[in-house]
Formats: C-alpha cells, structure tokens, sequence
C-alpha cells in the first residue's frame, strides 16, 4: 500500500529484534488510547547504556514498523540520549509517516519513556 | 503470480461484454434522450430499454425504476424523499444500526432536522427482530429502512417478513439492495418492500450508475430539481452509457446468478472451515448460513486488521478490514460494533468476498497464504500466547 514509505513497509516486513528480554532491566507496557493497541518495550541496559532491545506489538504497520524503528534507535544510547528520543525522530528515521498514522509513533515514545522510567526505578529500589 | 481480488463486495470489474455494450453510446450515439430528433430518440430507446430489462428482473413495472448515479443517491433519495414527503403524517423512521452509512447520515441529517430516529438493535448474527420493528412502529412512523444484506458480514435479513408488517400499518419500506442485485435472487414483490436501492458497479456494471425502484404510488420528494428527467423525480441528462452498461450488466447476472450462488456458497464454506481448521481463536462474524453466498468476514484474535490486509496485499491478495487502524476516524466498524464484537476482535477482522471470475486456486491460495501471516504477527503480538 502506497501510503507508507519503502522504510515503513521494510521494517513492517521484516521486524527487527521482535520478541521479550528475559529479567529486562527496563520494560514499558503502553497502550494507545487513539485506536487501542498496544506495545512492550524490553530493554538490557549495562552501565547506563542500552545494549539490547525488543518490542512485542499489537498494530497497525505504522505501529509495527515504528516500534522495530526504535529499537534500532536506542542500542548503544545512554538513558539520556534515549530520553531525547521523540516520535518525530522515529517517524523521520522511517522516511515520514501519513500524518493519520503520527499517533502510531507516539506508542513507540511512550513505550521507551516507560520501560526507561521502569529501568530508573528499578535502580533506585537497588540503591 | 498474478494478484488475486477478494473485494468484490467492494466494487467489481466491468464485465467486458458491458463495456463492449456501452461502447457506442460515448462516439456514434451520444444523442440527448430528451431531444426530439433521431440522435435522442435512438439513445432514449437504448434507456428504455435498459429499464425494461432491469425492470422484468425485478418483477417491476419500467415506470418505477428511476436511474441515479448510484447505491449513495438511491439510499439518500428513498430515506429524505420519503421523509419530505410524508411529513404532514409523521415524523418517525425506523432503521437497523448496521445500515450503510449512506442510509444512518441521511438519517442523522434529518434527526437534526425535526425527524425521530429509532435504531433498532441486532443480534449477535446481525439479524434484526422483526418483533423488534412491530414494537417500534408508532402512530407517527412514515418509514422503515433494512437492509436486504449487510455489505461487511453478509447477514441477510427477513426482509419479506419486515415488508409485510410495514405493508400491515401503512408504512412506507425501504430496502438497500446494493449487495443482492443480481447476486441473490428476488423480484420486489417477494420482498414486499416499496423502495429499493441498487447499484451497477457491485455487479459487474459500470460505476456511477444506480436504480432506485419506487413503487407506484409511493410519494416521494424529488432533491435534483431542474429538468423533467426519470417523470420529474430525477432531474439531470441521462448517463445513457451508465444505464445501457447497467442494463446489459443485469441481463448476464440472470444468466449466471443460480450457478454463481451454487458455487460461491461452496468457496465460502470452504473458505470458513478452512480457515477455523488451520487458525486457533478465529471466528466468523455474521450469520453462518443467512448469508451472502460470496461473504466470508472473519476475526483473529491477538492481530491487528491492517497489518494482516498490507501483508495479505504484499503477497498477492486484495481483501479489507474492519479495524480502526485502518480507517480514517480511527473508530472500528459501527457493523462489527453494533453485533456485540469486543473492539480487540474488531481489530483483527478481514472480509474476504468473491466474484464471479473466483476460482477453486483462488480459494487455495487464500488458505495457503493467510495462516502463515497470522503465525508471523501473532509472534509479534504480546496478546497471543
Ligand atoms: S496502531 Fe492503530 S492506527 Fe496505528
């Protein structure tokens, strides 16, 4: 379908790191309250820094092709770097998304501020 | 591979045999049929004879089928028509919540305008009650409005049965035909109905052509004011290639339409078992055998509609979904809503409906592909355990 960019339809297609990191350090559950679906963002974080990532989503392809985008994006960022992480930037990094399907991109921010917000707690329990 | 089409329901190709049978009235007969000299009377005699041809279909007489510009006009003619004209009797109008939206807007629009709506519920098969719709009627209802089969879960209502009780009190009744001419068969006296909408496109006809039958007598207010077209209930030049296209299109479908119901009726089972065999946690929406012979509308759970239809349409198959991913008001289908379906099964519904060019490889095919790409998403979704 010609409404996504060749980079939305290759990431649709062949997902990358789809599935759930055993004992995460940092995992976010989010759903999306425009067409309700939702994601799981799992994230492997070793001192401060993202090493792994997996997302498991129930959604649109915009939804699907934006949450394998960041994924992508946040390994090898430290948690700062990945708070600065928008939906823009993710949806640019896929060549644009329809403006109909910019709420799509919105579930992959929240997802990473969640499982981040989830990574910090858990340092702080530790601490 | 060659792309297959499930989306028949949709709009189908232009038979060629149409075409080829329209094909003179844009060059050599383009005359005016409301001029007097020869070029008009040649091409008015082609359109009477098309409403001849569609009229004998129908079990009606010629003089009460008025050519529109198709399913959205006729449905918005009967439902204001009706209402404009009646509203010295009354001011109630009686319809179903799985209406197409080209019938439940015109009746918004005339909520707004002084007119009392009542939706009747369906079930979870999408049956509407006929019990429903005697208790409805009141002292002050000019119209009821069902549809003879829904175009998303195929469900074919008791019109026959709603037509009498309407017939009973007085009322006017108005069916949306859009999915059943020519696919099912039925003249307007079987269905007892006054009005009905249809449109050429949804049987191999050309787009931009449609029927509204009225039934002698009917009151009706015209909404194209302007020359005396169609008795003066449809002003506008006659699209004579539509009409003719229409015509031609009608005359093969009752050639074709008891072999057609005979096998599309086999694929669609086929289609349904196949897919509950190969698939866990997929049912079918509608009613199972009150059905459009071609309709199969399904859901999966734990996948979303969209990503199935891009995928399925990757690989080669064209088919749509009711998701909410999937349209523009990002709301789910007020059909699959108004039978009771739970929103994430909404998400994962896909309608597959077939035409007359479906083959048996067709069908296969389909059983072969869709398993694979609900596996494939389903991995992908933390709902599917
Ligand atoms: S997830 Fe529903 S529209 Fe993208």
């Amino acid at each position: 379908m010609s409404q996504y960019s060749e980079k939305v339809m290759d990431h649709f297609a062949n997902p990358r790191n789809v599935g759930e990191i055993e004992n995460a350090d940092g995992i976010g559950k989010v759903g999306n309250a425009v067409c309700g679906d939702i994601m799981n963002l799992y994230l492997r974080v070793e001192n401060n820094v993202i090493t792994d990532a997996k997302f498991k989503t129930f959604g649109c392809g915009a939804a699907i092709a934006t949450s394998s985008m960041v994924t992508e994006l946040v390994k090898g960022k430290t948690i700062d770097e990945a708070l600065a992480i928008t939906n823009r930037a993710v949806a640019e990094a896929l060549g644009g998304l329809p403006p109909i399907k910019m709420h799509c991109s919105v579930l992959a921010e929240e997802a990473l501020q969640s499982a981040i917000d989830d990574y910090l707690k858990k340092q702080q329990d530790k601490a | 591979m060659k792309p297959v089409y499930f989306d028949y329901a949709a709009t189908t190709p232009c038979d060629p045999e149409v075409v080829a049978a329209m094909l003179p009235y844009f060059c050599e007969r383009f005359g005016n049929p409301s001029s007097m000299h020869a070029f008009g009377q040649e091409t008015k005699g082609a359109v009477e004879e098309a409403r001849e041809r569609i009229a004998a279909f129908l079990g009606a007489a010629p003089g009460e089928i008025v050519f529109t510009s198709g399913g959205t006009e006729s449905n918005n003619m009967a439902v204001k028509g009706v209402a404009y004209a009646r509203r010295g009797k009354g001011n109630h109008i009686i319809t179903s919540p799985i209406e197409h939206h080209a019938v439940l807007e015109p009746c918004h629009f005339l909520e707004k305008d002084g007119f009392e709506i009542t939706i009747l519920p369906v079930d979870d098969d999408g049956l509407v009650n006929p019990d429903d719709v005697r208790r409805a009627i009141t002292d002050k209802t000019i119209l009821i409005s069902i549809m003879h089969a829904n175009n998303e879960i195929g469900t074919i209502q008791p019109i026959a049965e709603i037509g009498k009780i309407a017939r009973e009190r007085g009322i006017y009744f108005h069916t949306d035909a859009v999915q059943t001419l020519g696919h099912l068969p039925f003249t307007v006296n079987d269905l007892n109905v006054d009005l009905l909408s249809a449109s050429a496109h949804k049987l191999y006809g050309p787009k931009g052509i449609g029927l509204l039958y009225v039934r002698k007598g009917t009151r009706l207010t015209p909404f194209m004011h302007g020359g005396e077209q169609e008795n003066r209930r449809r002003a506008s030049t006659h699209n004579v290639p539509g009409i003719v296209g229409f015509g031609k299109a009608v005359e093969m479908a009752r050639g074709s339409l008891e072999k057609e119901v005979q096998d599309l009726t086999a694929f669609r089972d086929k289609l349904i078992k196949g897919f509950q065999k190969e698939m866990d946690q997929v049912k079918l929406n509608g009613h199972p055998t009150q059905r459009l012979p071609n309709n199969v509308n399904i859901s999966i759970a734990h996948v979303e509609g969209e990503g199935m239809l891009l995928s399925l349409d990757m690989l080669g198959i064209a088919c749509s979904t009711g998701s909410a991913c999937s349209s523009a008001s990002l709301a789910p289908s007020h059909v699959l809503m108004a039978i009771g379906l739970p929103h994430e099964l909404a998400h994962g519904s896909l309608r597959f409906s077939m035409g007359r060019p479906t083959t048996t490889a067709d069908v296969d095919r389909l059983l072969d592909v869709l398993p694979p790409v609900v596996a494939k998403l389903r991995a992908m979704s933390p709902l599917y355990k």
